[in-house]
């Protein structure tokens, strides 16, 4: 029987197909056999894991390929293994053995000093997990077949990078929220994606929609469902296909107006098979999930950004420092236990209460800047002594590697417009530009959190107040000559496109997913005519 | 067979943590000799070509390391092994 399931739209587009779930093994338990057949399946679950973090890691680059090769020392060292090899001699079953082992491995990582280390613990538990999938003979995502629909409560970056997307498909999550990593690189691929429906999908299974515009899955859909999500979906491909064809020229309006067309990524992974011809530069890099893994990391960030601007060979690259907090918590950096983590210690303000975790970040991206034309952006700045203060540390870092004869130069240093009183007070920074979050922008100001469903229709962007406050940020670069661009989810929502251009928003950064479309938007707004758009 | 034994100063930024302790031991395993890490002279003494013995013993910046060989090859190895620390693993 046809079921409708409410959650949120994490990644636009319509997908349909065989549904495939990603149960997690928490609770599973097999059955025991004697010894020497729990010794081999042990054994032979390893070395079928060993087997597909090699493959994937062969088929990675960057930090992504890093994390996995850490993976596949790990795998490779007995040392991993010898702990539950002994509990099964003595009689444990090989799952509950291998379980036992990881627990302790990873409660040594848990306990240490430093946040770095920390981090670590979740390779550990990717490990633990992707072996006891072998235990219990459970499939691995990269055999899904082409096209279906993968169904979890929650899904690790490392699993849908494994997996196969040329052939379409989507994701439905129990639990996961849109601004999760793995929504970015959803996003980012163009995959459509539902989070957030709660446990109802364990009981999925056939074919399944996703609606990643209205937030729907559609389960045991009826003839007549599966014809019009097809309808649609070759409607939307169409679209999307014609738009890909543009996807190279420039984004200029019926009147003639250029309007720059940049992209958001997390690091290099989202813009593979991405043509840098297509876009204007990187106007958002998020270095939560890259930072995460190197806080005092200087080198491995610094290969991570000059990997960046390798790509966009010689367009601007604006890199944001980091910001954690709100919903992007990163164990042992933030504070737990906030009542309101959105209202509270995040982005520039945690940085600069950790300036010796700032200054790490200050120092590559300085070090970057001197391969090509770099940006740093503050995030959630709201008053102008922050953002001395962060110029003062980024002084200070220049004046270091200066000593240090490292090859070096100073970025632009810029904020991001988030905090509507800083939107109001916008003449009061001294800032080299200006980039609009509206996703946090426009929350604050509806008062009306993005992740919560019950108020998700009020969080709207076209909220006159909402497009006053970007109007107004626009006014002021134009009359100061300082640029400003706007890099949330609405710069690539092609029913926001219009009257954020009618604002006076002249650049847009976009996820990499949603470039095509929006240039197409774009082409489609008469800025001659007041409010008249084809 | 005579034990050879050898020093190095933990410089890089992040200590003996993931990348850096995958490159140790990519290094100590293209020796045939016995080859162990403290963080003590006195020991206790890990493996070198273990990965996940050596994210136990998380060593962080500033500290010593203290090498042991045994082995034909033993002298070169902890040569290899004192110059991969001095150049902070090749990512500074």
């Amino acid at each position: 029987m046809e079921r409708r399931l409410s959650g949120l739209a994490a990644s636009t587009g319509l997908a349909f197909g065989p549904a495939v779930a990603f149960r997690a093994v928490g609770e599973m338990r097999r059955e025991t056999g004697p010894v020497a057949s729990e010794r081999q399946a042990l054994a032979d679950a390893v070395a079928a894991s060993l087997q597909a973090v090699t493959d994937l890691a062969a088929s990675l680059h960057g930090e992504a390929a890093d994390i996995v090769g850490f993976q596949v020392a790990l795998l490779e060292d007995d040392a991993l293994t010898e702990g539950a090899y002994e509990s099964i001699a003595r009689g444990v079953p090989a799952d509950a053995a291998w379980r036992q082992a990881l627990a302790d491995e990873i409660a040594g990582y848990e306990a240490a000093d430093d946040a770095y280390f920390r981090a670590r613990a979740a390779d550990l538990a990717d490990i633990r997990d992707r072996v006891l999938r072998q235990l219990f003979g459970l499939p691995e995502l990269a055999d899904a077949p082409p096209g279906a629909v993968i169904l979890a409560q929650d899904l690790p970056p490392s699993a849908f990078l494994g997996i196969d997307w040329s052939q379409g498909g989507g994701i439905v999550l129990g639990a996961g929220s849109p601004t999760s990593h793995v929504a970015m690189l959803a996003r980012g691929r163009g995959v459509p994606m539902v989070v957030g429906i709660g446990s109802d999908w364990e009981a999925v299974s056939g074919t399944v929609v996703v609606d990643g515009m209205a937030g729907l899955v559609l389960t045991g859909p009826s003839r007549a469902s599966i014809d019009a999500a097809r309808r649609r979906a070759d409607e939307l491909g169409q679209v999307r296909s014609q738009a890909e064809t543009r996807k190279r020229e420039p984004a200029l309006t019926r009147d003639g107006t250029p309007i720059a067309v940049l992209v958001n990524v997390a690091g290099m992974a989202d813009v593979a098979g991405f043509l840098v011809e297509a876009c204007d530069g990187i106007g958002l890099t998020r270095t939560e999930f890259l930072v995460e893994q190197a806080l005092q990391d200087e080198a491995h960030q610094f290969e991570a950004y000059a990997a960046l601007l390798r790509w966009a060979a010689g367009r601007p690259v604006t890199i944001r420092t980091l910001d954690a907090g709100g919903d992007k918590p990163i164990a042992g950096y933030t504070i737990d236990g906030e009542t309101n983590p959105f209202l509270g210690l995040r982005g520039i303000r945690l940085s600069l209460r950790h300036p010796e975790i700032f200054r790490v970040q200050l120092r590559a991206l300085a070090r970057a800047a001197s391969l090509g034309p770099l940006k740093v952006m503050l995030p959630m700045v709201t008053v102008a002594r922050e953002l001395e203060q962060a110029r003062g540390l980024l002084d200070s870092v220049l004046g270091e590697l200066a000593a240090e004869g490292v090859p070096h130069a100073a970025p632009a240093l810029g904020i991001m417009v988030e905090v509507p009183a800083a939107a109001m007070a916008v003449a009061s920074f001294d800032a080299a530009f200006f980039s609009i979050g509206s996703n946090d922008l426009t929350q604050y100001a509806t008062a009306a959190a993005r992740d919560g469903s019950e108020v998700a229709a009020y969080a709207d962007v076209l909220h006159p107040g909402v497009l006053a406050m970007i109007a107004h940020v626009a006014r002021h670069g134009v009359e100061r000559g300082r640029e400003v661009s706007l890099c949330g989810d609405a710069g690539g929502d092609p029913r926001a496109i219009a009257a954020l251009l009618r604002a006076g928003i002249r650049a847009v950064s976009v996820s990499p997913g949603l470039l095509a479309l929006a240039k197409d938007a774009i082409r489609a707004v008469d800025l001659s005519q007041p409010g008249v758009d084809a | 067979m005579q034990e050879v034994t050898a020093s190095a100063l933990l410089t890089n930024k992040i200590g003996l943590h993931a990348r850096p302790s995958v490159k140790l031991t990519q290094t100590a395993k293209r020796f045939g000799s016995r080859i162990e890490v403290a963080t003590s002279a006195a020991g206790p003494w890990t493996d070198a070509k273990s990965p996940v013995k050596i994210m136990r013993v998380k060593a962080a910046k500033g500290e010593v390391l203290h090498f042991k060989a045994s082995g034909e090859d033993a002298s070169a190895a902890l040569a290899a092994l004192v110059d991969i620390v001095a150049r902070k693993f090749d990512e500074e």
